[in-house]
Order: structure tokens, then C-alpha cells, then sequence
């Protein structure tokens, strides 16, 4: 079916001709950090880790949240996530595929990953965070490749790949899960040595994962024939939506344990983050724009008549999106390290170099993405009507 | 017997499957059994169960504490970085209030609050880094001593945010530059590991004490905690001693005596 990604317009080999120059730019900063070491990047002895990691974490969540559409498909028989399963699925391949990008990048000594093998510590969350992202891979190409396969065949997908199918949709959680004990099992690290951690994972995981599909779903109605459906964006919606209260809620309650506790270690981080600690207030800004974000997307998507409105809808995902990308991709993982074991205030701020290689990695995702998406359109245009005799194709 | 490429195929993937898949069972099932064979220990060496040390503020002055950082440094060539985001420190000093957060309160006098103390990896029994490495790069030995192994660390620094001791350095570049005087006896460091105190094991090996209990002029006392008749268990039943961040339960094995 891959050449199906070599047939495409002039605006699509201009996207892809941008993300390979993207991916060069880093892949040429990626050598420069390979020569010179780490160094080269904002992370510090004391901020050890920065915004490979925060990519890292946040890119786990939105590869577990494609359970958010395979479930209701698979499980309840939700027929409108019939169409758009599949995109699902595939989101979670290229999301995957930059977790284990942004691991690597992170290495301090990169050819020596495979140690990590040879030297299997089932004691470390590291090593099971490897053993479920790998199988996660793996259950989503199968059963997105597989099903996709069918579908152009315009036969129904055989019976032995449901089982890994079911396995899939109970593997997403266990991503997440597993990266949030990353974090949630260190003492000495306030900010993350919480219970709600995994809680407040999947909950941000599952409405951003949404929200981006929300916005992958409302570019793919407006550039290509197929349309995945304005009920099933719509339900989406509401998904990010229910989930987006969750998160703001588990936030919350962390802010209520650690002031009300009045436990000084406990509320250090936070306020660092929010107002910033003897003047250093580096993080302030990001925090305060995810808050607004939020504050802006979460009535959108809550009232159905602004939910109902396409261009609403759209800023509310991209909101939605941007502002958990700015919570758990960047401030998360700094705030574990603000303040330092000495309670001292060391800030970190990505270096140039380094953001270029994170915007590598993510050019790399959304390579594979489009290659993907690009197959799975081709064949969903060419399949006029689904198997459930809904039309595929507008107009 | 003839074999086409398919069948070829088939069973050298099998082999690899199955070597592999055998090699990682023996490492769960048998660990240590690959590791590398030990050599005949020195009779000299010092032998304890738990290596642990007691630092006797009363006895410490700012000069003795540079010795004691100074020498552990140069002996074990410790980069000198001057900036302090790529800093590297095996052994060092901090104000009570930094080395003991929480435990301070206002009315503390100033001397103390302000008082240096020698801190440097806390050896503990519990140590959370060795639970978090995914390589066992860093390891507990059979005496107590938290270990590096420099070679097999994939610089993941999972370590470093697992201590609650900030007791961990990284080679964010290649720090032999920054050496400046190298000690043929120790090996240097490559860029992108972590790396910290090991209790001088290389000098107990060869019946030394750690390098700074030597230059402590008996402010710093070494001994195995595990050992009722030592003279680390003597000193701890007759002064009342301070761990940093007990609370956490790594157990530290440093004590100190304000």
C-alpha cells in the first residue's frame, strides 16, 4: 500500500519537502550535540532533565489516547468512529516513534542504547517504559496496517485480529501509566511524588490526544476528499472536553494538598511556576498561557452550540493541545527539578541547538504521519462507501 | 542437505531469537552469572559489610574541607568546570539550611545556619538511584558502596533525578580538558556519563581509607556500620548524630555530629 504515499498534488510533496528540511535542520544539530555532548543543550546538574523529556512524556499521552477512538469503535460499536479509527491508530505509530526519538536524543552516550537489553533491569520503570512502548508499536501498525489492508480489499478484516486489537486498546493506559511512574516513584522530588500523577497522565493524555484529532479531522475535511465526519468530531469533542475538566481537577487538587498541607516542599515547585521564586520566574509566562488556554478552550468545548461551530471548534482543540503541550511537555519536568535538593533555584531554558532537534523529532512524526495518512486517504477515497454503506467520500 | 534462502532465513532468525531471548532469561533468572569473573582479592584490602562515615562538624574547619574536596578531586580526576551548569563535583560544601532543608528554623543561630557542611554521596543502603538505572550501571556492592560503572552507562540520568541528594554529576562534554593534572592511577571520563563518589573503593582495595578521611585530621571517621566493635559504632553510640533526609528511607550510611 506504500505507494500510495509516492502519488500525491503539488501542496503535498511541498509539506513533505518542508518537514524533510525540518528534519535536516535537526539532524545537522543532532551531530552537533553527538560531537560536543549534552552540554549544548539548557539542561544543567541540577534541571538533568528538559525538553526531551517533556516531549517524551507528552508524545506518550498522545499515543495512548488513541484509545479514545479505537474503544468506542471496537468495544461499544461506535459505527461513526468507523472511519476515523484508523487515523487514530496511526497517530499513535508516529507518536511513538518520536517517544523512543526523543529517549534516544536524550542519551548522554546514544550507541550504548542497547545496553538497556543486554542488561534487562526489570527493577527500573525505564526498562518496562521500553518493553510497553515497543509492544504498543507493534499492536498499532498490526492492527492499523492490517484493517486498512482489508478495507481496500473492500473485505471485512478477519477474525484473528481482534483479539489484537482488544489486546491494543488495554495496552494504551499501561504506556502511560508506566511513564507517569518514571516520575511518581522518586522521593525527593515533591512536584512529581504524587498518586494523581498517572491519573492526571491519562486524563491530560486523553483530552489533548482528541483535540489534536479534532484539528488532524477539520485539515483533512478542508484538504482532501475525505471526510471523517462532522458527528464523529463532534463526540471527539466531548471526549476532550470531559477529560480537560478531569485534568484541571487533579491539578487542582494537587494545588489544595500542597497549599493547605502548607508543607513547604510541596508548595515550592508550584509556585515556582506560577509566580516564580526569589525572582527567578523563567517558567511564569508558560505557565500563566497554558492556564489561559485552558480558560478559553474548556467553555468551547463544554457549550454545545460553541462546540458546534467549525472554527470555534478548531481553536478550542488547538488551544486545548498547546496549552497541556506547555503543562506537560515543558514546565512538568522543570518543575520536578525547581527547587534543586538544596532547595536552591537553578532555571533552565532550551538552547537553540536543542529546540532545533526536538522540531527534527517532531518533523520525523509528522513525516510518518503524513506518509500514513496519506496511504489511508488514498484508499478511503478510493472505497466509495464504507461497510456500513455510509458514504466515504463528499460529493 | 540443501537449504534455500527462505529456510536459511527462517532458522538463523530463530537462533537469534532464541539466543537472545536465552540470554536475557539467565540475566533475570541467574543475575550476575555473565557478569565479569573477580580477581583475587589483595590481602591488604579493607572488608566490611557496610562501609559508612561519620563527619564530626565539631572537628571540621573551612581549610580541612578544602583538603579533603581538594585531594578527592585531584586523585580522582574531577574535572574542574568553573560554570556551574556543567559543573562536577564529587565532594563538596553547603550551608546547614541547603544540606539539611527543613530542619533549619529562625531562631537558629547564625553560625550554624551558615556553617559549611562536607556533603558528598550518601552511600545509602536503600539507594533509589541503583533501583531506577535500567543498565545496572550504577550498583550496590556486597559492602555497602553504591558503584559506577562508567562503561555501561548510557547517560540516561534517571539516576540523577532519583537522588535526593543532588549527589550526581553528568559529563555534559568531554571533560578531560578540564583536568588539570591527570592521575595515571584513575581513569578518566568520557563525555555523556554520570559519575560520583564511590568511597575511594579503588584505595580500599589496596587497604587505604577513602582519601578525605585521610586528610580530615580525624574529623571524618570511616568504618563498617555492620561491625558492632568498630570504631564508627562507637563513635555513633556516644554522640547524637543527623542524616540528611532520613525521612525519605534511603537510609543514608553518612552521619554527622554538629
Amino acid at each position: 500500500m506504500l505507494e500510495l504515499a509516492l502519488k500525491g498534488s503539488r501542496k503535498y510533496w511541498s509539506w513533505v519537502i518542508f518537514l524533510l528540511a525540518i528534519i535536516g535542520a535537526g539532524f545537522i544539530s543532532y551531530l552537533y550535540q553527538f560531537r560536543v555532548g549534552l552540554g549544548i543543550t539548557g539542561m544543567s546538574r541540577d534541571v538533568s532533565w528538559g525538553l526531551y523529556i517533556g516531549q517524551f512524556t507528552y508524545l506518550v499521552g498522545v499515543a495512548a489516547s488513541a484509545v479514545t477512538i479505537v474503544l468506542p469503535y471496537y468495544l461499544h460499536n461506535y459505527k461513526k468512529y468507523g472511519r476515523i479509527s484508523i487515523l487514530g491508530e496511526f497517530v499513535a505509530v508516529s507518536s511513538v516513534v518520536m517517544c523512543m526519538l526523543f529517549i534516544f536524543v536524550d542519551l548522554g552516550q546514544p550507541l550504548r542504547v542497547l545496553n538497556v537489553l543486554l542488561h534487562p533491569t526489570p527493577n527500573s520503570v525505564m526498562f518496562f517504559d521500553m518493553v510497553v512502548l515497543s509492544g504498543y508499536l507493534f499492536l498499532n501498525i498490526l492492527c492499523g496496517w492490517y484493517v486498512l489492508g482489508a478495507e481496500r480489499k473492500g473485505v471485512p478484516p478477519a477474525p484473528w485480529i481482534k483479539p489484537f486489537i482488544i489486546i491494543a486498546i488495554c495496552w494504551a493506559p499501561s504506556i502511560h501509566i508506566v511513564t507517569a511512574f518514571l516520575y511518581q516513584g522518586l522521593p525527593g522530588r515533591h512536584y512529581w511524588l504524587t498518586a494523581i500523577m498517572a491519573a492526571k497522565f491519562l486524563s491530560s493524555a486523553f483530552a489533548s490526544g482528541p483535540a489534536l484529532l479534532i484539528v488532524i479531522s477539520l485539515i483533512l475535511r478542508k484538504f482532501t476528499r475525505f471526510d471523517p465526519g462532522w458527528e464523529a468530531i463532534q463526540t471527539m469533542a466531548k471526549t476532550s472536553a470531559y477529560f480537560l475538566i478531569a485534568t484541571v481537577a487533579f491539578y487542582l487538587f494537587e494545588v489544595f494538598t500542597s497549599f493547605y498541607s502548607s508543607i513547604p516542599g510541596h508548595m515550592y515547585p508550584i509556585k515556582y511556576l506560577f509566580t516564580g521564586i526569589e525572582g527567578h520566574t523563567r517558567l511564569v509566562p508558560i505557565m500563566w498561557l497554558s492556564t489561559v488556554l485552558v480558560g478559553v478552550a474548556l467553555p468551547i468545548l463544554i457549550i454545545p452550540k460553541a462546540r458546534g461551530n467549525e472554527r470555534a471548534l478548531g481553536f478550542a482543540a488547538a488551544a486545548t493541545f498547546i496549552a497541556l503541550w506547555l503543562e506537560k511537555g515543558i514546565s512538568l519536568v522543570v518543575g520536578g527539578f525547581v527547587p534543586n535538593p538544596f532547595e536552591r533555584v537553578f532555571e533552565y531554558w532550551p538552547t537553540l541547538p536543542e529546540v532545533l532537534i526536538a522540531l527534527g523529532v517532531w518533523g520525523i512524526g509528522f513525516f510518518i504521519l503524513t506518509i500514513l495518512y496519506k496511504v489511508a486517504i488514498s484508499v478511503k477515497e478510493e472505497v466509495i462507501f464504507d461497510k456500513y454503506g455510509e458514504k466515504q467520500v463528499k460529493a | 542437505m540443501s537449504i534455500d534462502r527462505r529456510e536459511f532465513l527462517k532458522i538463523a532468525g530463530a537462533s537469534v531469537i532464541a539466543g537472545l531471548g536465552c540470554l536475557s532469561a539467565f540475566e533475570i533468572l541467574l543475575p550476575g552469572q555473565f557478569e565479569a569473573s573477580q580477581v583475587l582479592r589483595n590481602p591488604k584490602a579493607l572488608v566490611g559489610k557496610r562501609w559508612g562515615m561519620v563527619i564530626d562538624m565539631k572537628k571540621l574547619n573551612e581549610e580541612t574541607m578544602k583538603k579533603c574536596v581538594d585531594i578527592c578531586h585531584r586523585i580522582h580526576n574531577v574535572p574542574d568546570i568553573k560554570n556551574l551548569k556543567e559543573e562536577i563535583k564529587w565532594i563538596w560544601t553547603e550551608t546547614f539550611e541547603h544540606a539539611f532543608p527543613g530542619q533549619e528554623s529562625e531562631y537558629m543561630s547564625e553560625e550554624i545556619k551558615e556553617m559549611p557542611f562536607l556533603v558528598l554521596c550518601n552511600q545509602c543502603d536503600n539507594p533509589p538511584c541503583v533501583r531506577v538505572c535500567p543498565t545496572k550501571a550504577t550498583f550496590k556492592r556486597e559492602d555497602g558502596i553504591v558503584m559506577m560503572d562508567m562503561h555501561r552507562c548510557i547517560g540516561c540520568r534517571f539516576c540523577m533525578a532519583a537522588c535526593p541528594f543532588g549527589a550526581r554529576s553528568f559529563n555534559w562534554r568531554d571533560p578531560r580538558p578540564f583536568i588539570k593534572e591527570e592521575n595515571m592511577e584513575y581513569p578518566t571520563r568520557m563525555k555523556g556519563v554520570v559519575e560520583k563518589c564511590t568511597f575511594c573503593y579503588e584505595r580500599l582495595a589496596v587497604g587505604l581509607k577513602p582519601a578525605c578521611v585521610e586528610v580530615s585530621n580525624g574529623a571524618l571517621i570511616f568504618g563498617d556500620l555492620a561491625d558492632p566493635e568498630s570504631e564508627i559504632r562507637r563513635v555513633l553510640r556516644e554522640h547524637y548524630t543527623i542524616r540528611r533526609k532520613s525521612e525519605l528511607g534511603t537510609n543514608p550510611s553518612l552521619y554527622y555530629i554538629i
